[in-house]
């Protein structure tokens, strides 16, 4: 297809005439270009993916060089393979579903040109992202999308909880950033250049597995990595991220943007192949975040927080896959989690928004009647998410804990642990279904999802259930996984786990025939369920370690205390002068007086010198 | 006729207590008339050391500094007549105590 060039351009220039309007284009034609534009980049993407689906060549369009400086000429270039074309398909069609949803949701707030001036701005930017030939371009739609995230947590800025949101989501993942920047010029020294496949390429020639700079190298970009994808020790931001609109949270903080890492990771593959031990970090580092995350998902009551975590937790399971090299289970459990996840925040954004935005889930309660359409979305969600069999998670997750069980040395540790993170998950995301949409209604709904939310909401329904059956174009990008002999054990381990963790969760929470409540209500539980609700503290941990001695330092540094010396210097010599100053009295007797004293004491001085 | 008629000590003493007087008058009195008269007194006296020495040595040295000392006075009194005016007119009064504006 000739047109590639108009995929990143149309939410780009749609974006720019929307800024350009500065908010007084009237909000029917804002709708219309803001979901339009990606509508019709996805249109363009459905294109290319029919003819790269029909002969399967990879293409490289070069558009222009961006500068030239001495042996440095990166292009503005894309490289189209199947995993673009599987990031490109989800980002536009995603995305467009979520732009259709956010026209009824944001049509009563005044901004809304500007809400899809940030969206489109940031579909393009995320589009660069995925499309780039070279890690540079990459890099700039990296920072994009960063920034767009910024703009849009912070969306309602009058609230400065929201701004402080936005701020803490910029600045940690701009701690990530800042390695892998490092990480960009390291590899620019040592390989030359930055376009990825020459770079693969030059990597596998000039380093042996086991080096030590592919190692630092990899290190430095899974560093940006887990800044943008919300990873220990980078995750504090996302549960905070959940201040934008909720349509917001479903694109950039489930679906797309934060999956950024995930994709990074997977674009390089090659330099990760020759940095085992970075591979390892890989998988610890999602095994960490996929159990912290669901044990801090348990104790969370607002909505928004609780699929928040769930994202960190999901992208936990991402990581492993990467980890134990497994690239497209990851990448399939991606595509099927921006299914699931988008359906689950956008069918909580309907109940915020039927609820006069209530977030908290215990004063909900009974909306299965009340909310059909919204409680069936939530309901095939929360299946996939929690993996029951043939939903398209559990095609995903059964994929990555397969190849974890297979990996050598820690493999069954990891297979362990993400299976305990699969009974957790099946506990929180049920929950959730049992609280909110069961039980007694505490808040009566006031109105009911129009056809642009119902819409969105029952095509990702479909996917989420037949994501799985998707066969991604991924053969000819990463190195083929060897045959699956798979023991049985594992199988019925991996089908068994989502249904006890859904009758546990029924148990629990619907049925009550098991009670938790004197456990839970123990000082012991109490504390933990304080502990799991902040997070597991690492707020506070990175409050007492980085910020507080940073303001404090910067406190200090703001009264100059280079300046103490000069300042010093004046107030001295101020003083000397209003000492002196009062020596001129103004009266001229006083002054002849002790103009004579003076004569008499120097002609006094002169004639004892002179005897 | 040259030399000097009268012992040098003497018109040294003279010449001495006038400049003192001067100086004491300008030291005590208020009034800037007085203050000008007492400066002039100063200047005669310094004056009168000068004809003095020049007569005692035969040097016309001491009657030409004598010619300059009653030029600069002319031009002091000149000078200060005019302040006086302005003073008056100002402070409505010639006590230098009251007009102590220039005081740091």
């Amino acid at each position: 297809m000739t047109g590639t060039w108009l995929i990143p351009f149309l939410p780009l220039a749609s974006a720019v005439l929307l800024l350009l309007s500065a908010g007084r284009m009237p909000r029917q034609f804002a709708a219309l270009l803001g979901a339009g534009s990606v509508g019709l980049a996805a249109l363009c993407v459905g294109l290319l993916a029919r003819d790269f689906l029909a002969d399967g060549e990879v293409r490289e369009i070069t558009l222009w060089t961006w500068m030239a400086v001495g042996e440095f000429t990166p292009r503005i270039a894309f490289y189209i393979d199947g995993l673009t074309v599987v990031m490109m398909s989800v980002i536009t069609g995603v995305g467009f579903l979520i732009h259709l949803y956010s026209i009824e949701f944001m049509w009563e707030d005044e901004s809304i040109c500007r809400y899809f001036a940030y969206m489109n701005l940031f579909v393009g930017a995320m589009l660069l992202l995925v499309m780039a030939d070279n890690l540079l371009l990459l890099y700039l739609g990296w920072e994009g999308v960063g920034v767009c995230s910024y703009l849009l947590v912070g969306f309602w800025y009058r609230e400065p909880a929201n701004g402080r949101a936005a701020r803490k989501a910029f600045v940690v993942t701009r701690v990530g950033d800042t390695a892998m920047a490092l990480g960009l010029f390291l590899l620019f020294t040592q390989l030359g250049t930055l376009d990825i496949q020459p770079l693969l390429a030059a990597a596998d020639l000039q380093w042996q597995v086991g080096d030590s700079l592919p190692v630092l190298a990899t290190a430095l970009l899974l560093g940006g990595a887990v800044g943008k994808s919300a990873q220990l020790p980078l995750h504090t931001w996302l549960p905070d991220a959940m201040a934008g609109p909720t349509p917001v949270s479903a694109l950039i903080h489930a679906a797309t943007m934060v999956t950024a890492g995930v994709y990074l990771i997977a674009r390089t593959y090659g330099l990760f192949l020759l940095a085992p031990p970075t591979l390892e970090v890989v998988a610890w580092i999602g095994l960490f975040t996929l159990l912290l995350a669901a044990f801090a998902a348990l104790a969370q009551h607002d909505i928004k927080r609780i699929l928040a975590y769930s994202t960190i937790s999901q992208i936990g399971y991402m990581f492993l896959a990467l980890g134990v090299s497994s690239f497209s289970s990851a990448i399939f459990h991606l595509v099927t989690h921006a299914f699931f996840k988008a359906l689950l925040f956008l069918a909580a954004g309907a109940v915020i928004h039927c609820l006069h935005h209530e977030h908290n889930i215990f004063r909900m309660g009974g909306l299965r009647t009340r909310l059909p359409v919204v409680f069936w979305s939530f309901l095939i969600g929360s299946a996939a998410l929690a993996a029951l069999p043939f939903t398209s998670g559990f095609f995903s997750k059964d994929a990555i804990l397969v190849s974890a069980w297979e990996t050598p040395g820690i493999g069954p540790w990891l297979w362990a642990g993400g299976l305990l993170g699969a009974l957790l998950t099946d506990l929180y995301s049920f929950r959730l279904v049992f609280v909110v949409f069961f039980g007694e209604a505490h808040t009566e709904p006031d109105r009911q999802p129009g056809w642009k939310m119902a819409f969105p909401l029952v095509l990702l329904c479909a996917l989420s259930l037949l994501g799985g059956l998707i066969v991604l174009p991924l053969a000819g990008v990463f190195p083929a996984a060897g045959e699956h002999p798979e023991s049985h054990t594992i199988e019925y381990l991996t089908v068994g786990i989502p249904l006890l963790g859904l009758a546990l969760a029924y148990l629990l929470f619907l049925g009550r025939q098991l009670s938790i409540d004197s456990l839970a209500e123990s000082s012991a539980g109490r504390g933990l369920r304080a502990f799991w609700l902040n997070g597991w503290r690492i707020d506070e941990l990175y409050d007492a370690l980085w910020v507080r001695p940073y303001t404090s330092l910067a406190q200090w540094w703001r009264n100059e205390p280079v300046d103490l010396l000069y300042n010093a210097i004046v107030s001295l010599s101020q003083r000397a002068h209003h000492r002196l100053a009062a020596l001129q009295t103004g009266e001229l007797r006083w002054y002849a007086t002790t103009m004579v004293f003076g004569l008499v004491l120097l002609i006094a001085i002169m004639l004892r010198n002179a005897r | 006729m040259s030399g000097l008629q009268v012992p040098m000590e003497q018109v040294l003493a003279l010449a001495g207590l006038l400049f003192s007087c001067g100086l004491l008058g300008l030291m005590l009195r208020r009034n800037i008339i007085f203050m000008l008269m007492s400066l002039e007194v100063m200047l005669n006296a310094a004056a009168l050391a000068f004809v003095a020495a020049g007569a005692k040595w035969g040097q016309a040295d001491g009657q030409i500094i004598f010619l300059l000392i009653l030029t600069i006075a002319a031009a002091e009194v000149a000078v200060g007549l005019g302040l006086v005016l302005q003073i008056q007119r100002r402070f409505k009064t010639l006590d230098m105590d009251q007009a102590r504006r220039l005081r740091g």
